[in-house]
């Protein structure tokens, strides 16, 4: 019987051996992005009325911006290849690139999350019209393609497209040409419909 | 070993605990994964939720007394008017949709050696791992604050019908009263609570009765946020809000609860509204299943949130000593899944990974200021640090644009943390 034990504690041992190959050296995608569902939601579904979602946003896409985060100075409204934020470039800090690589196909490997968003449906009805002249090519079906790779504006948070509109209108944050160039061929009532619209995709 | 077959060998190892490579005990294939969780706050919904999100064949339950969990965080906003009580409100109808069993009942015993825990309504849970989310309670360093002085003397730091005395009292008091806020030694739940509660305070007072004052009387020579703050105490509430240090005799050491009459040493302040909140510690049953150290708070592993003093117990959320993370809710909603990770793990046979944690704060100083403080937390050298080079503060010149968005995205920080908690 005694025998039996340490062959027992001998194969036990031998399994947990396996068990300790498994420790991580850094802590996984799922720990990493789960940090972020304080404040964007669940599984990067954003319950608003501000904050955007996360949930299938394109890995460049989460990946630029964060980089974009830690470019901006503490205390800096803006910088070169910087992303303005509030708070994000105090967090994005705090991660290192592989990190944040790791959670940008993380978040890339979930479906597209479109909130319910309150939104003015006349504005949106006007903005589907800008939407068709200024904003498809890039930002195709609505704004929901992550192959854009252009961020998920579809179902949105109608206070955040505000907000980055704001900021691109500023030149705090840096618009590519092609979307430069339409911006700012079009009104400001016209840069409000089309938000609103965003905001209303299902 | 000629004799030792497969078989056996699985009947044995069955619900054995081996002792892995690494030191750390795991069940062996467990055929038995039950966690009880005592405490449904931020830490303990948390928990709950996302080890059913991980692993939906491990058993869990919650026991907490109340039906209905108030937010501390967010609760100043009642204060000042600027928010309901229906929106601090939770119920734990989202954690049953996760498969959480959840008890209404007392924890009155932790027995850390049977792991099993007993309740005041007679009610006993074995568990496998178990996880202890009980808040704080309240020292006794004031004399006369006793549970009869909280009725006319609220502390409001425990919110609810607290939160909802507080709130009456600021409606009923005539204008040109004192409202003291008497602010805790360290450590307690939210540093910066007691000075975003005197600029919603103040608020109120600014609109409704600006012949009044705040008067903070703090047990410390400085305080969280403190620059943030005393901008705001400047820019809004000039005449209005006061801070006395302790080393300008603010510290409180007794109450008159009769007269309505608060001390700092010799001097007497008589106050229209007296908000006293006390020194803490742990919550009452995390001291007395002898979880806490020589100060009161859980001493745990930064890796699993395992306590350091029994095996098994796992400790999250305010009673536990995982600083440099503050008593926060965020805080609590990040350990709670370093923790969740970990439990999942363990009951699994597996090493638990590297945590990654969080905290983000808001505060709202203004009706269109918010400031905030964030930092990500690692863990190096088997402790829990900050991350260099991350975090800190709103910067002091942030413009106010900036400030107005800290306010909406404040109040989606708190729509998200209520629903990643108990939703």
């Amino acid at each position: 019987m005694g025998c039996k034990k340490n062959a027992l504690a001998a194969l036990i041992g031998s399994v947990c051996m396996a068990c300790a190959a498994q420790v991580l050296a850094e802590p996984s995608a799922k720990m990493l992005a789960d940090t972020c569902a304080g404040c964007h939601g669940t599984n990067g579904q954003s319950v608003g009325p501000a904050i955007p979602n996360l949930a299938g946003m394109s890995e460049s896409y989460f990946v630029d911006s964060m980089k974009g985060y830690k470019k901006l100075e503490k205390g800096a409204t803006h910088g070169e290849d910087a992303r303005p934020a509030t708070i994000m470039n105090r967090i994005a800090k705090g991660y290192s690139d592989a990190q944040i690589d790791a959670m940008g196909a993380y978040f890339a490997a979930m479906p597209v999350y479109k909130a319910n968003v309150p939104h003015d449906a006349a504005k949106a009805k006007a903005g589907a019209a800008v939407y068709d002249k200024a904003c498809a090519k890039c930002h195709d079906e609505g704004g929901s393609l992550a192959s854009d790779d252009a961020g998920i504006l579809a179902g949105q948070w109608l206070p955040w497209l505000e907000y980055s509109m704001a900021d691109f209108k500023s030149g705090h944050r840096e618009m590519p040409k092609k979307m430069k160039k339409q911006v700012d061929a079009l009104s400001d009532a016209e840069l409000t419909d089309v938000l609103h619209y965003f905001a209303s995709q299902k | 070993m000629a004799h030792f077959t497969r078989r056996k060998f699985l009947q044995v190892a069955g619900g054995a605990v081996a002792v892995s490579s690494l030191g750390f005990p795991a069940i062996v294939g467990a055929a038995s994964k039950k966690v009880v969780i005592i405490g449904g706050g931020v830490a303990g919904a948390t928990a709950a939720k996302y080890i059913r999100m991980a692993d939906s064949s491990v058993d869990v339950t919650v026991i907490e007394p109340n039906k209905q969990y108030y937010t501390c965080f967010l609760s100043n906003e009642v204060l000042s008017g600027h928010r309901k009580m229906e929106s601090i409100t939770v119920t734990y109808d989202g954690l049953k949709g996760h498969g959480v069993n959840v008890v209404h009942d007392t924890v009155t015993d932790i027995d850390a050696a049977g792991k099993t825990v007993k309740t005041a309504g007679g009610q006993s849970f074995a568990y496998d791992r178990c996880i202890v989310a009980p808040g704080v309670s309240f020292k006794d360093n004031i004399e006369g604050y006793d549970e009869a002085a909280m009725q006319t003397m609220p502390h409001a730091w425990k919110a609810g019908e607290q939160t909802v005395i507080l709130r009456k009292q600021l409606e009923a008091m005539p204008d040109g009263g004192v409202v003291a806020i008497a602010a805790p030694p360290n450590p307690f739940r939210c540093p910066p609570g007691p000075y975003e509660r005197a600029c919603q305070i103040g608020m109120y007072l600014k609109e409704h009765k600006p012949k009044s004052k705040v008067i903070i009387l703090d047990a410390k020579e400085k305080f969280s946020k403190q620059g943030l703050f005393t901008q705001a105490f400047e820019r809004y509430y000039k005449g209005i809000v006061e801070w006395v240090g302790a080393d300008k005799g603010g510290k409180v050491t007794r109450v008159d609860a009769k007269t309505n009459t608060i001390y700092t040493g010799d001097t007497a302040h008589k106050v229209a509204v007296a908000n006293i909140i006390p020194a803490q510690q742990a919550g009452a049953i995390a001291i007395k299943a002898g979880l806490t150290d020589e100060k009161g708070w859980c001493p745990i592993d930064g890796r699993s949130f395992e306590s350091t003093i029994h095996k098994g117990v796992h400790v999250i959320g305010d009673a536990s000593v995982a600083a440099p993370l503050p008593k926060s809710a965020y805080a609590a909603n990040s350990e709670a899944k370093v923790c969740a990770a970990a439990v999942v793990d363990m009951l699994n046979g597996r090493e638990p990974g590297d945590p990654s944690l969080v905290n983000t704060c808001y505060s709202i100083v203004g009706p269109n200021d918010a400031i905030s403080v964030a930092m990500v937390y690692a863990l190096k050298d088997g402790k829990l640090e900050k991350v260099e080079g991350s975090g800190g503060l709103t910067p002091m010149d942030s413009p106010p644009e900036m400030r107005a968005r800290g306010v909406q995205y404040a109040e989606s920080w708190f729509e998200n943390i209520k629903n990643d908690s108990w939703g």
